[in-house]
């Protein structure tokens, strides 16, 4: 959803790389375009004038222009802002100690509080807990048959009360029955209303009075323009919100309302709505967002992912290797495997370093067979060359192309692109944010320069990759 | 509250709002920087977005530097005049087929307001003596079949229904079918949610609409995508993907009785020329009426 901002931004790195010198106006010129971006993804103004203020004086003061590297001064300075923007935040629920937690929810008409009360429950559900939902929506048609239907796809039971119109009452109610079936967590579903509604915002005061939530999440509809941050702001002035919950985040919508929701309301974004099915409900990381945003990647959702296709213990045993360095070339490709069968692998490839910015250049051809040559390539080396790479020299490498079958430069193009990653993770794991940013924007940049892993099958077999490539461009023609 | 204490609730709201929330544009004095400065804010914050924005202050700007405006109050009544000549009356009329049914497709987002959207037209239609029908083509969502046709007992008009999951082709073709042999005037039907961004249901939109107009030549008569009125610059995407699937032919912007001002529609009629035809103003089933440039114009400009 990010693509558009991160492409504007990697414009601007890129421009600020070209110049020899950056001087105070050009800075402030370029970022008059940042703002345009920014308000195109519906940032609100006074976030977006503030923001760019802020760049812009810390960029001055951090004296970009005399340092080697400016642009990469400036991916900091814009990360950390952005960073700051949505941060900090806990995106995990306190339960509390003594049962059932009460959640209450709370946003606009269609926003999405029924579906994302489900998820939540679901998500429960996965920490181990026995939700209950509470249908305190009296007043769409059919409000209540929706959350029923949804419990029973979950198996979460529901509170409902058919005859009566008073939802401070089925709350209290639905509170009481939590007690009695012994639920760890209620969560209750109101009615939508406008925050200038006042009348209804009573009413919605009213049951927090009465049952005492321990957290209140308001639910807002990502695509939301300029309005998110007024209805926050109205909201938590009626009922103290714990959290802000966005929806539709899987639609293309630039997410002007991730950037502007916390620092006007106050407060955080807590999850995350990905999809219309029950398990799409992510929890909120600005880092992680941030990076996506600058079209950095996401290192931390990308290893988590792949954490995911492997035992627990294969991956303590990774996350121990990277931090100390030793990550092994057969480790790598291992990951490339396990990351290819765990789910698409250009959703996966965004969030790399770098591959964002290079997706936009070409459609990464990397399948099941440069898996297969890349793993040729290490199975042509020694143990001591696949444990310390950097020793492959000119007749080495010539070796170990002939054993694979692949070109010299393709062993130097996997080599390369292998250190590289190696340093990366060990940088993000262990080191400090400076550090991390730097070791980051290196990758990213060498990376954008040339050192790609689909380097590999350009060289080779260039002509077959552009085959494959329009292949697949027909393809996605034909099914649409 | 009848009819006529609701419109002046609503005109005396919005005028307050104008009153007291025109800032330095309220103010009497001459146009400055500094005023075109707060203009720009103010557009912006309603949703107008960056180009349109800027379009809109270059038109001032010019008005202003070529003497026809000079003083802040005149903004508002210049901006005003702009508009209206971008949206013609015919923008707002009802597409009516010349004899037999009229078919009406409603299409949106989820949650954008389309269902409630179906029964305020239906209310409206009715009360200017048309027979209408409503066909429920949201086998989707848990219970939106119900909803519909808690909204048709309201109403009191006949539902063309099937299960839950069945064929929404089916269901609009049905309901076009009862429209003939009843010799009913207005077909209308309710749609699934659904993002721009997935094509296999953009595509299943396209099939609704391929499906009517084999039973009814001509139809849909009219495609209305419902937007909510607090949606931001990514309303120009959802009317463009819409409109490459389904014949688009006007907008009814809901949920503008809350603090949103919904002002990206002047960039899509500016854009795509899609007009915006009616506006959601409450749950209820009066809550509807017909789009008024001036007075959209006006709210741009009012606080709240
Ligand atoms: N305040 C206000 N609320 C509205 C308006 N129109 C619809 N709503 C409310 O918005 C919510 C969603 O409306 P629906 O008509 O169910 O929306 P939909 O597009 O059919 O939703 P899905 O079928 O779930 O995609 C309901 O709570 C409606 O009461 C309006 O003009 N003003
Ligand atoms: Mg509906």
């Amino acid at each position: 959803m990010f693509e558009a901002l991160s492409d504007r931004f990697n414009t601007f790195f890129n421009r600020l790389r070209g110049r020899g010198r950056i001087t105070e106006a050009n800075i402030t010129e370029v970022m008059k375009e940042v703002r345009t971006a920014l308000l195109e993804a519906d940032v609100h103004v006074e976030v977006a004038d503030r923001f760019i203020e802020n760049v812009v004086t810390k960029a001055i003061g951090a004296e970009v222009m005399n340092t080697l590297h400016p642009e990469q001064v400036m991916v900091k300075i814009v990360h950390d802002e952005l960073v700051q923007l949505m941060g900090p935040v806990d995106s995990r629920i306190p339960f509390v100690s003594s049962p059932p937690t009460i959640i209450l929810m709370a946003g606009l008409q269609g926003s999405g509080k029924t579906t994302t009360c489900a998820k939540l429950a679901r998500y429960c559900q996965g920490k181990g807990k026995k939700p209950l939902l509470v249908a305190a929506d009296l007043k769409r048609p059919a409000a209540i048959d929706q959350l029923e239907i949804l419990g029973q796809q979950l198996g979460v039971p529901v509170h409902a009360e058919r005859d009566h119109q008073n939802p401070v009452r089925v709350c209290r109610n639905g509170v009481e029955q939590a007690r009695k079936i012994l639920a760890d967590v209620v969560i209750l579903d109101t009615a939508g209303r406008l925050a200038i509604d006042e009348e209804l915002m009573q009413e919605v005061a009213k049951v927090a009075q009465t049952v005492q939530p321990h957290q209140i999440y308001l639910v807002i509809d990502a695509m939301t323009g300029h309005d998110a941050v007024n209805t926050a702001k109205s909201f938590n002035e009626r009922l103290e919100l714990d959290g802000v919950i966005l929806t539709k985040f899987d639609s293309d919508t630039r997410g002007g309302a991730v950037l502007s929701v916390k620092q006007i309301s106050g407060k955080p974004i807590k999850f995350i709505g990905v999809g219309e099915k029950l398990d799409r409900l992510e929890e909120f990381h600005p880092d992680r967002i941030a990076g996506r945003i600058l079209g950095m990647g996401d290192i931390v959702s990308l290893v988590e992912k792949a954490q995911s296709a492997q035992s627990a213990a294969e991956a303590a045993e990774l996350q121990r290797k990277m931090e100390k360095g030793q990550l092994t070339l057969d480790d790598f490709i291992g990951q490339m495997d396990k990351m290819l069968k765990g789910s698409s692998m250009k959703e996966l490839l965004k969030m790399i370093p770098g591959m964002g910015r290079m997706m936009g250049e070409m459609d990464l051809g990397i399948d099941d067979a440069d898996i297969r040559r890349m793993r040729a390539i290490v199975e042509s080396m020694t143990p001591r060359e696949r444990k310390d790479p950097r020793i492959i020299d000119g007749s080495r490498r010539r070796r170990i192309a002939r054993g694979s079958g692949a070109a010299p430069d393709d062993v130097s193009g996997l080599v390369k692109q292998f250190l590289q990653a190696r340093d990366v993770t060990k940088a993000m794991a262990g080191m400090s944010m400076r550090d991390r940013m730097r070791s980051l924007t290196q990758f990213a940049n060498t990376a954008a320069a040339g050192g790609k892993i689909g380097k590999i099958k350009e060289s080779t077999t260039k002509k077959a990759f552009r085959h494959q490539r329009d292949r697949r461009k027909d393809r996605k023609r034909r099914s649409r | 509250m009848g009819l006529f204490d609701r419109f002046k609730s609503a005109l005396s709201k919005t005028r307050d709002k104008v009153a007291s929330g025109l800032g330095l544009l309220g103010l009497r004095k001459k146009i400055d920087e500094s005023v075109l400065a707060e203009l720009e804010h103010t557009l912006l914050a309603a949703d107008v977005g960056p180009a349109m924005t800027a379009k809109m202050l270059e038109d001032v700007r010019g008005a202003w530097t070529g003497g026809e405006i000079q003083e802040t109050t005149d903004i508002v009544p210049f901006l005003k005049r702009k508009v209206a000549s971008n949206w013609p009356a015919e923008d707002r009329e009802l597409k009516m087929a010349p004899s037999g049914p009229s078919v009406l497709l409603i299409a949106g987002i989820n949650g954008s307001g389309k269902t409630t959207s179906v029964a305020k037209l239906a209310r409206r239609l009715q009360s200017q003596g048309k027979k209408v029908i409503l066909g429920a083509c949201d086998t989707f969502r848990a219970a939106a079949i119900e909803q519909l046709s808690v909204w048709a007992k309201r109403c009191d008009v006949p539902l063309v229904r099937h299960k839950d999951g069945a064929d929404p082709g089916a269901v609009a073709y049905e309901a076009c079918d009862a429209a003939v042999s009843r010799g009913l005037d207005v077909v209308l039907i309710d749609t699934a949610g659904r993002l721009h961004t997935q094509d296999n249901l953009m595509r299943e939109l396209g099939k609704i609409q391929r499906v009517v107009n084999k039973r009814i030549p001509g139809a849909p008569h009219e495609v209305l995508l419902v937007l909510d009125a607090t949606i931001g610059q990514n309303a120009i995407r959802q009317a463009e993907m819409f409109r490459t699937h389904v014949n688009v032919t006007g907008i009814i912007l809901a949920k503008l009785d809350g603090s949103a001002k919904g002002g990206v529609v002047v960039g899509i009629r500016e854009m795509l020329g899609v007009p915006v035809k009616f506006i959601g103003v409450g749950e209820g089933l009066d809550d509807l009426e017909p789009f008024d440039p001036a007075a959209f114009v006006d709210a741009l400009f009012a606080t709240g």
